[in-house]
């Protein structure tokens, strides 16, 4: 098993974390800051800052930090996934996918 | 804080002159103005608020105004506004000493007369109630919402515990925060201003056709893991520390009372670090995840980032290392004591890396063309 890497939770809300290292698909994270400890595989590779999926999103569902929406999943995300422009969009873009601005 | 002597341009026109005439003198500090004429009346007033604002900042001991002559922007009237706040005030007019040269001449001499007076004030001790408290945010990034933006609100609650005022700036980066700012507002008016000011940014933005998401989060924020505005707003307002909005300013607008206040200024920060020193802000801290040298000139501005890759690469222009809250868990509390020491060390007259840099970059905010 590879060396445990993480990632912090900065609401229990939150359907995203905080990488606190790059991380590497296959990387285990654990992810702090949770009620309860989670540990979850990387599937991609995330920039130190970026974040992580630390559940399944579905598309145009919320996606959660701070404890507030911060915008659409703008396809299904899974757990571990790097989440940024690629599958989140702003509830302010008038380039929508998921539509409703 | 500081004590210093400046000197306004009231038109573009007079700008260089303005610049040369502070250049000449080592105590003086130079304001920018890339207006003063031409200007419609809604711009016309932020300019000469922005300016007699500037001028009133209690940093400053005197002020210098050069005008050209012909311009909109009424420089007697301006001079008037500032000298209302006590402070010497003096007004050469480059048409009428008889051009550029004349005015460099005459400016020095009376700039040299100001800095001698100013030199003659003593420092005062005064405590945290005296204090109008600045926070700012430039080149965010992920690390800036958990490390360096906490740890500053820590301060801003500090002082606006202690009877000092802060204000939070940058209302375009408070979209997506709403609900979280207007529950801390301190009467349903507030509340209304306070949404009115922030909703206004995304139907500008509409009205010309344009994305926000074309310039908000910016490119720099994008690569520092910030994906879009909600998430970036929701990191910036925690710099702003957690008490009741007691009102919401207008840019420049002077500050009256004590608690926290929002001005609504664009996001830029050089904008809004001008709006602020015309609000009457004596310091502000000024969180940055990718690093930044700007500077002001005439408030200190403390720079902190929360990323230990910036600190490392970028120590030359940031003051405060706050990434110890990251990499080695240490509460926001203790990492914010500590900032709240560097405050106090600036207030009571050590340079920030901004000003032993004479960084003094100064944008006044415009919403309309020039004509």
């Amino acid at each position: 098993m590879q060396h445990t890497k993480r990632a912090l939770l900065l609401n229990p809300r939150d359907n995203v974390a905080v990488a606190l290292t790059k991380l590497e698909p296959g990387d285990m994270v654990e992810v702090r800051g949770g009620v309860e400890k989670l540990v979850i595989r990387a599937r991609d590779e995330i920039p130190f800052g970026h974040k992580i999926a630390i559940r399944d999103i579905p598309r145009c569902g919320y996606v959660v930090k701070y404890g507030y929406p911060i915008g659409r999943a703008k396809r299904d995300i899974r757990v571990g996934e790097h989440v940024h422009l690629h599958n989140l969009e702003s509830l302010s873009t008038i380039r929508s996918v998921c539509g409703g601005g | 804080m500081r004590n210093l002597v400046a000197v306004i341009p009231s038109v573009v026109c007079a700008s260089h002159v303005a610049r040369r005439i502070a250049d000449s003198v080592r105590e003086a500090v130079y304001i920018d103005n890339q207006f003063g004429c031409s200007q419609l009346k809604p711009d016309l007033k932020i300019t000469f608020r922005t300016l007699a604002g500037v001028g009133r900042n209690p940093n400053i001991a005197s002020v210098l105004i050069v005008s050209l002559g012909c311009e909109e922007l009424p420089a007697e009237k301006l001079a008037d506004e500032i000298a209302r706040s006590g402070k010497s005030v003096e007004l050469i007019v480059i048409q009428e000493v008889g051009g550029s040269l004349h005015a460099l001449e005459k400016g020095v001499r009376i700039l040299r007369r100001l800095a001698e007076e100013a030199s003659r004030v003593r420092r005062e001790s005064f405590d945290l109630s005296a204090m109008v408290l600045g926070v700012e945010c430039g080149g965010s990034d992920a690390t800036s919402g958990i490390a360096a933006n906490p740890v500053t609100g820590y301060v801003a609650d500090k002082v606006v515990d202690m009877g000092g005022a802060v204000i939070l700036s940058e209302t375009p980066e408070m979209i997506g925060a709403e609900e979280l700012l207007i529950k801390r507002a301190r009467s349903p008016e507030v509340a209304e201003k306070l949404v009115r000011a922030i909703r206004k940014w995304i139907e500008l933005a509409h009205s010309v056709g344009v994305d926000l998401l074309g310039t908000q989060p910016t490119r720099g924020n994008i690569e520092g893991g910030i994906t879009t505005i909600e998430e970036k707003s929701l990191g910036a307002i925690i710099k702003g520390g957690s008490r009741t909005i007691q009102d919401v300013l207008e840019y420049a607008e002077e500050v009256q009372g004590r608690g926290l206040f929002v001005m609504d200024t664009p996001g830029n920060d050089v904008i809004s670090l001008a709006g602020m020193a015309a609000g009457g802000v004596q310091l502000t801290i000024f969180t940055t995840g990718r690093g930044t040298p700007v500077g002001n000139p005439v408030m200190p501005v403390i720079k902190v980032t929360g990323n230990p890759y910036t600190y490392e690469k970028m120590s030359d222009d940031i003051d405060f290392d706050a990434s110890s809250v990251i990499t080695n868990g240490r509460s926001v509390e203790e990492v914010g004591e500590e900032l709240l020491q560097l405050v106090l060390e600036v207030a009571s007259g050590k340079p920030t890396r901004a000003e032993l840099g004479d960084y003094t970059e100064f944008v006044i905010h415009k919403i309309l063309p020039s004509l």
